[in-house]
């Protein structure tokens, strides 16, 4: 506890109390098959701020986090109702060309996962999906977004090697990196340094605290020192409903269910 | 008894080499059966291998190793044997194979891995395995009754009609006998028997490989079509070239099927309509009645065969293990 609100302390404050919300979740219910996996979540994630959503293991953030993308409806028998707005849209209505929305909604995941190609075409490959440009401005969008990942220094001589050469935490760099290059409005990230070293764990750290002047981020986490680090606003989600949300600082410092205070705590989860 | 005394006593057996509980006769019986066992395959592939190069030498010695290669007669009663019209008969229907067979096995692989419903995925993933199974001698009678006709009526004569006379196309498509049979049925057939075996591997290949790759590929917004194009089929890349290699060596083997609808000229045409042999066609329609010469020469088309046949095999091997994963 002390360590963890010594995190929280140290950050610099800044919360964004007055940041729009960008992505408003009402009454969203979700379904793998039979099993009713989030109950009726209903919360805000504002304009270019980090959400972190926090919880032990089951309890539906990396699911809520899988809807924003609507990246389950890879699969038949998983199901959501209720709505998401994303700019005033709800992105759930079959309306909505999932394609252009996943443009716009792009995903990091818990392993890093590099195409099978080289690591300039990684990152021009969704560029390139949706936007026909020339070849000399796609050069500058891969280099601004390995830039942005903090990985230009790094791979700026082997552009035409393979994305799977490099290192694990190179290779999550690269996929966020492959992620920006789209100019998405929203970024999630699941659990995105759970398969990576202390170090390159620090490196996206910081590259999140950065993208947050650009993008509206939402990661799931299992590390808490990582949510206190890096969010300004954080939700406890337990059994599928979020148990509490709100600003970092609160939540951690002083949180207003028991639940909350024994998680964050370290009592239970 | 305590951990430490009967640690003790074990530390005596090994000491004194003492029996622990009975001889240990059985357990050298045992290996030396498995090993008798494992030793035969090396046995029977070197006698194999070893009949086969000393049963073809002296058509090696008469008419040199490029020259039977590349002799074109096969004529029985002047004892001049070459090898080329069987070799390319087994080639080009193989090619056909390969050509007709991959797309639609990898089709296959795609369907039942990514898009089909779960209904029908086991109907047609049981129906590929079922038709791995049918004997070749099956195929080769349904080929050479019910295929062999068809492709005469409403392949070969309508065709005909079009190229005869055109320059190339003409020598390439037209039959002289348009009966069915030749090394573009051939062809078709051997296409029909490598499906399963490639479509099955290629789809444990797309089986293997993470859901969160294919995951992420969706989720910067890529259709199906561009996340099996660009991810998931260059993912599994070299294995499908491994997988196409085992399909290869099997068409280049196969001899019952081949037999029936090949035609068996022993001429080699340039059209892949007309009659053809094919090496195991070759072996298998007279072997029985060869002797002196004929025979070596056949033993050595077999010779031929089988180093072409190994050697796919083990590229084939080799490259699907490479992929063992990355």
């Amino acid at each position: 506890m002390t360590t963890l609100s010594a995190t929280v302390q140290a950050r610099p404050d800044r919360e964004g109390a007055t940041a729009p919300a960008r992505i408003a979740v009402r009454d969203l219910d979700f379904y793998y098959g039979d099993f009713h996996s989030l109950k009726s979540i209903s919360m805000d994630f504002r304009d270019r701020q980090v959400t972190a959503l926090i919880g032990p293991s089951g309890c539906g953030k990396s699911t809520l986090l899988r809807c924003f993308n609507r990246i389950y409806s890879l699969y038949p028998d998983q199901r959501a109702t209720g709505e998401i707005n994303l700019d005033g849209r709800n992105i759930l209505s079959p309306s909505v060309d999932v394609n252009e929305l996943r443009s716009r909604v792009g995903m990091v995941f818990q392993k890093p996962t590099p195409f099978p190609m080289s690591i300039y075409d990684n990152v021009a490959f969704g560029v390139r999906l949706y936007e026909k440009l020339p070849k000399a401005e796609v050069d500058v969008r891969v280099e601004s977004a390995l830039r942005k990942a903090a990985l230009w220094g790094e791979v700026k001589d082997k552009l035409k090697g393979s994305g799977m050469g490099l290192s694990g935490g190179q290779q999550q760099r690269l996929c966020i990196a492959r992620t920006v290059a789209q100019g998405p409005e929203v970024i999630l990230l699941d659990e995105p340094t759970s398969a990576l070293d202390p170090i390159s764990t620090g490196k996206v750290e910081e590259l999140i605290e950065q993208l947050r002047s650009e993008f509206t981020i939402a990661i799931v986490t299992h590390n808490m020192q990582q949510a206190a680090r890096i969010s300004q606003y954080t939700a406890f989600m337990y059994l599928g409903e979020v148990v509490e949300f709100g600003p970092t600082n609160g939540l951690f410092m002083n949180p207003a269910k028991k639940q909350t205070h024994d998680y964050v705590t370290g009592r239970f989860g | 008894m305590s951990l430490v005394a009967s640690t003790d006593r074990v530390t005596a057996y090994a000491k004194t080499g003492a029996p622990r509980r009975r001889s240990s006769g059985t357990g050298a019986v045992f290996r030396a059966l498995n090993f008798a066992s494992a030793m035969l395959v090396l046995l029977v592939l070197a006698g194999i291998l070893g009949s086969m190069v000393v049963g073809g030498w002296p058509a090696f010695r008469e008419f040199g190793f490029f020259g039977f290669l590349s002799g074109s007669s096969w004529n029985v009663g002047a004892e001049r044997f070459g090898a080329w019209p069987a070799i390319a008969g087994t080639l080009m229907s193989a090619v056909i194979a390969i050509v007709v067979g991959v797309p639609i096995s990898i089709g296959i692989a795609i369907f039942l891995t990514q898009l089909s419903p779960r209904w029908l995925k086991t109907p047609i993933a049981t129906a590929v395995e079922l038709l791995a199974a049918v004997p070749s001698i099956i195929y080769g009678m349904w080929g050479l009754f019910v295929f062999a006709p068809l492709v005469a009526r409403s392949v070969q004569m309508p065709l005909n009609d079009v190229v005869e006379g055109l320059p190339v196309v003409g020598s390439l498509l037209y039959s002289r006998v348009p009966s069915g049979t030749g090394i573009f049925t051939a062809g078709i057939i051997l296409a029909l028997m490598i499906i399963p075996f490639i479509a099955s591997i290629v789809r444990d290949m797309l089986d293997q490989i993470p859901p969160v790759l294919r995951e992420s590929a969706y989720g910067i917004g890529c259709t199906t079509w561009e996340v099996v194009r660009h991810v998931l089929l260059p993912q599994a890349g070299v294995a499908i070239i491994g997988a196409i290699m085992l399909g290869l060596g099997r068409a280049l083997g196969e001899t019952m099927a081949v037999t029936f609808v090949v035609g068996n000229a022993n001429r080699l045409s340039a059209s892949i309509f007309d009659p053809g042999s094919t090496i195991a066609s070759r072996i298998a329609n007279e072997f029985n009645e060869a002797s002196g010469m004929q025979l070596n020469a056949l033993i050595a088309l077999g010779c031929i065969l089988f180093l072409v046949t190994f050697s796919i095999l083990i590229a084939a091997r080799l490259l699907i293990a490479r992929v063992g994963r990355a």
